[in-house]
């Protein structure tokens, strides 16, 4: 009897391995654990060694385990090439017909012929044999298959049925505690906090790892009532996001670094025109076209300068789903608020991996008092407030002329080189920066974990939240999470580090990006964790690094 | 004066002589003309690249988004795209849209969205003081190429025939009448419109007399006959002594981009429940 699961999926790509990895997440979702699961892949179609690790605990998890409990191998490289996650007691589920192994072979073909299905189903065989096998009820299976399956589901489940038939309850599961929460992907998360934030836009150029949210966002369109664009490359995306933007639509576009490099010149010219826009950038491992389908945190100093001259912008780094949804929505709100541009930074690690979300309340967006100030006549799109934020209206409004300017501009919008106003404008868009940055003070900009009292601590962003938490819970150490990072919450990181002798930041990536915003602002830290080969980190790793930086 | 509310107080400084003038004169009298037929200035939208052209977005009193060199063309798309009410007319250079943005107005093309684009193609950058563009002749002596271009010019004609454009014009600063006529047909076609305008740079690229011998207006015939349009438009290629012809080369009646998308708005009422009904199927 285990109470922390971790089950391996291994095959060719293209033979369904994340489906059936999701399918084993909501057969231990139903089961009452909390669920998380890591989709591994290469770069290419048809081929190649996908594998998934489906991890379900009793308390709440975030990543996966670098050892697996059971392993469910659709081909022998899968067997060959994961020796080193196996422990004495895993459980290898293969298909006998094309895999030699030692544990529960199944003959995946004899089920398929059984019922005359197509081969596209042998997975359910596997399934529903690894069901048996950690004793998870039949009618959980049914469950999971008619909720999660609809297609083919009889003729799926007849074949789970032949495979469940197969093998024996070796490994048990003993039922968790737990009431089934939704499984999600952390790019869906953002998708549903954009859509609870107002979105009526998405436009995006396929890039791993930000497509599954064009994906999702296409095929629901219909039903948001969104339009959903795909234009020719990402320096269109974003400048047709500014057009629809300017002419009244809340829009957001995505991708990941390569196609940010195309937007630099489309950000500033947000900046420059203040016309607000959220920018999903999704990292994966660079430079360059990198590890396309790999994860990495190396972005963040990029966003934070993207862009020719000097304006404000909100930076966020969600650290799992639930985050992402609440956070999604928060951009939304404060880009069109602020008339700024907001990114939602998240990696590989979060956009894909498919995590259990806890709080699905509709995020509370603080629609609070509007920071524009009244509307004169004539109406000037940039007139000069307190808060430096200017009223806001589009295109079509009667009685009002809205120009907006990539030149420095006077109040109306028309082109000055007066020094004076423009020195004046610059000062009016630093002061909006401010303005942004008092009220994010009535956000929890930063979050707290692991052992509070504790005087050694953690600090991380974004997606090592998960890795991050389970190794401060286990060693007793204070985690600290800044999920803003533009404008960068100083004093609520020094308030949370209050007490604190020795700090580690990890990230994933080589330099310490997160390392160089904590020293600029004044902030010592002792020692850093930094990985960057692509692979997210595991417990047992994180564990490992931290026991040796703190030793 | 008629069209005079439309023009603002800004500073004019574009060099005497220059054939913006006469594009800026047309556009006055053509949003006058608008307004008499009815049509709600505010609903007019100026969308302009970087170059000289582009301080129309200045000069014009209507909405303007006064953009960055070579993107005119996807932010009018994307304005189209969020309000159908708007007229989009987007006034580019000829290194904004034959250089530097060259894939958005293939695409735009392809696409067939609604807007309207005027080329002001003076075929030389002026406002960078002197180098060749996409239609420049080949040969032509720049700040960059001293010794004289080594390509031949593309020409945009055929190029937005072959990418889809459904409504191909081509005027010429110094034929007024004629060109507001194009321009007025190409604001009022539903689709893609498209006018290469032959505009004298006064200071680079004193054309006048040469336009002037060369030019001549299109003979009738059936502008929905795609293959006579395309081979009018190869009788001149920007490089060669063959005569120029202005007019309307080809118009086509066909669905838009912007009416395809246009998406149903939902309530936010539908909209939780899309949210919530997502999530509770995946429980």
């Amino acid at each position: 009897m285990v109470s922390d699961i971790s089950v391996l999926i291994g095959g060719r790509a293209g033979e369904g391995i994340n489906n059936a990895g999701m399918v084993v997440a909501h057969l231990l979702n139903n089961l009452g654990y909390h669920a998380y699961m890591y989709y591994d892949y290469p770069s290419l179609i048809r081929g190649g060694h996908n594998f998934t690790l489906v991890r379900a605990a009793d308390r709440k998890i975030g990543v996966h385990r670098a050892t697996a409990d059971y392993v469910l191998a659709l081909n022998q490289e899968t067997v060959l090439r994961h020796k080193g996650r196996f422990l004495p007691h895993t459980v290898v589920i293969y298909n006998s017909d094309t895999v030699k192994g030692e544990g529960q072979g199944i003959s995946v073909t004899g089920a398929l012929r059984s019922v005359n299905a197509p081969e596209i189903m042998g997975n359910s065989a596997i399934i529903g044999a690894f069901a048996k096998a950690a004793g998870i009820p039949w009618e959980t299976v049914v469950g999971v298959f008619t909720r999660h399956l609809p297609k083919g589901m009889q003729q799926n489940l007849a074949v789970a049925r032949n495979g469940y038939d197969q093998v024996n309850a070796v490994l048990p599961i003993s039922p968790g505690k737990g009431k089934p929460l939704p499984l999600v992907t952390g790019n869906e998360a953002v998708g549903l906090g954009l859509v609870a934030g107002g979105l009526s836009a998405y436009i995006s150029y396929p890039m791993t790892p930000s497509s599954s949210l064009l994906h999702f966002l296409a095929e629901n369109a219909g039903r948001i009532g969104l339009s959903v664009i795909h234009p020719e490359n990402e320096i269109a995306v974003l400048l047709m996001a500014l057009g629809e933007s300017y002419a009244g639509a809340r829009v957001a576009v995505g991708t990941s670094g390569g196609g940010f490099c195309l937007m630099a010149e489309g950000l500033s010219l947000a900046g420059m025109a203040e016309i607000p826009v959220v920018i999903l950038v999704s990292q994966r491992t660079g430079p360059s076209t990198g590890l396309p389908t790999y994860t990495a945190q190396s972005d963040l100093r990029f966003i934070l300068h993207a862009g020719q001259g000097e304006f404000p912008r909100l930076i966020l780094a969600p650290g799992d789903a639930g985050q992402a949804y609440a956070w999604s929505a928060v951009a939304m709100d404060i880009a069109w608020r602020f008339q700024v541009p907001a990114f939602i930074l998240s990696d590989k690690t979060l956009s894909e991996g498919f995590y259990a979300m806890e709080d699905i309340e509709k995020p509370g967006i603080q629609k609070e008092e509007s920071h524009e100030g009244e509307i004169v006549t004539p109406y000037e799109r940039y007139r000069f407030t307190e808060s430096g934020v200017s009223p806001l209206r589009f295109p079509g409004t009667k009685g009002s002329v809205v120009k907006v300017n990539s030149y420095a501009h006077d109040p109306a919008g028309i082109s000055t080189e007066e020094p004076d106003l423009v020195a004046k404008m610059t000062e009016k868009r630093l002061q909006k920066g401010r303005t942004l940055s008092e009220m994010m003070a009535r956000y929890e900009t930063v979050t707290h974990g692991g052992k509070t009292g504790s005087d050694t601590a953690v600090i991380c962003w974004g997606s090592v939240l998960g890795v991050c938490s389970e190794v401060c819970d286990e060693l007793g150490i204070r985690l600290v999470q800044p999920v803003v990072l533009a404008p960068f919450p100083a004093d609520r990181i020094r308030k949370a580090l209050e007490g604190v002798r020795r700090l580690v930041a990890v990230e994933e990536n080589a330099t310490g990006q997160l390392g160089s915003l904590l020293r600029e602002s004044g902030i010592p830290f002792d020692r850093q964790v930094l990985h960057w080969d692509g692979r997210p980190l595991t417990p047992d790793l994180l564990s490992a690094h931290l026991q040796e930086a703190l030793r | 004066m008629i069209g005079s509310g439309f023009v603002t107080g800004a500073q004019n400084t574009w060099c005497p002589g220059c054939g913006n003038f006469s594009i800026q004169h047309t556009l006055k009298n053509l949003f006058a003309d608008l307004e008499k037929e009815g049509a709600d200035p505010e609903k007019i939208v100026l969308v302009t690249g970087i170059g000289c052209h582009a301080k129309m977005a200045d000069y014009m009193n209507v909405n303007s988004f006064y953009a960055i060199h070579g993107r005119a063309i996807p932010v009018a798309t994307g304005i189209k795209l969020a309000n159908r009410d708007l007229t989009v007319i987007c006034c580019v250079g000829d290194g904004d849209a034959y250089a530097e943005g060259l894939d958005h107005l293939i695409f735009a093309a392809k696409r067939n969205i609604d807007i309207t684009v005027l080329v002001h193609n003076n075929r030389v950058y002026g406002l960078t003081v002197g180098q060749y563009t996409p239609t420049s002749p080949l040969g032509f002596k720049g700040k960059s190429t001293p010794g004289g271009t080594l390509e031949y010019p593309i020409n945009p004609l055929e190029l937005v025939l072959a990418s889809g454009a459904t409504y191909v014009a081509r005027g010429y600063t110094r034929k007024m009448d004629q060109l507001k006529t194009l321009i007025g047909r190409g604001v009022r076609h539903k689709g893609f419109s498209f006018i290469d305008i032959l505009q004298i740079c006064a200071t680079f690229f004193p054309a006048t007399d040469y336009y002037n011998k060369k030019t001549y207006d299109l003979p009738p015939y059936d502008t929905a006959d795609f293959m006579r349009a395309c081979s009018q438009a190869r009788e001149w290629d920007y490089n060669n002594d063959a005569p120029v012809s202005l007019g309307v080369f080809y118009e086509k009646a066909a669905p838009t981009f912007d009416e395809k998308v246009d998406a149903i708005p939902r309530s936010e009422q539908d909209r939780d429940r899309f949210i919530s009904t997502f999530l509770a199927s995946r429980q």
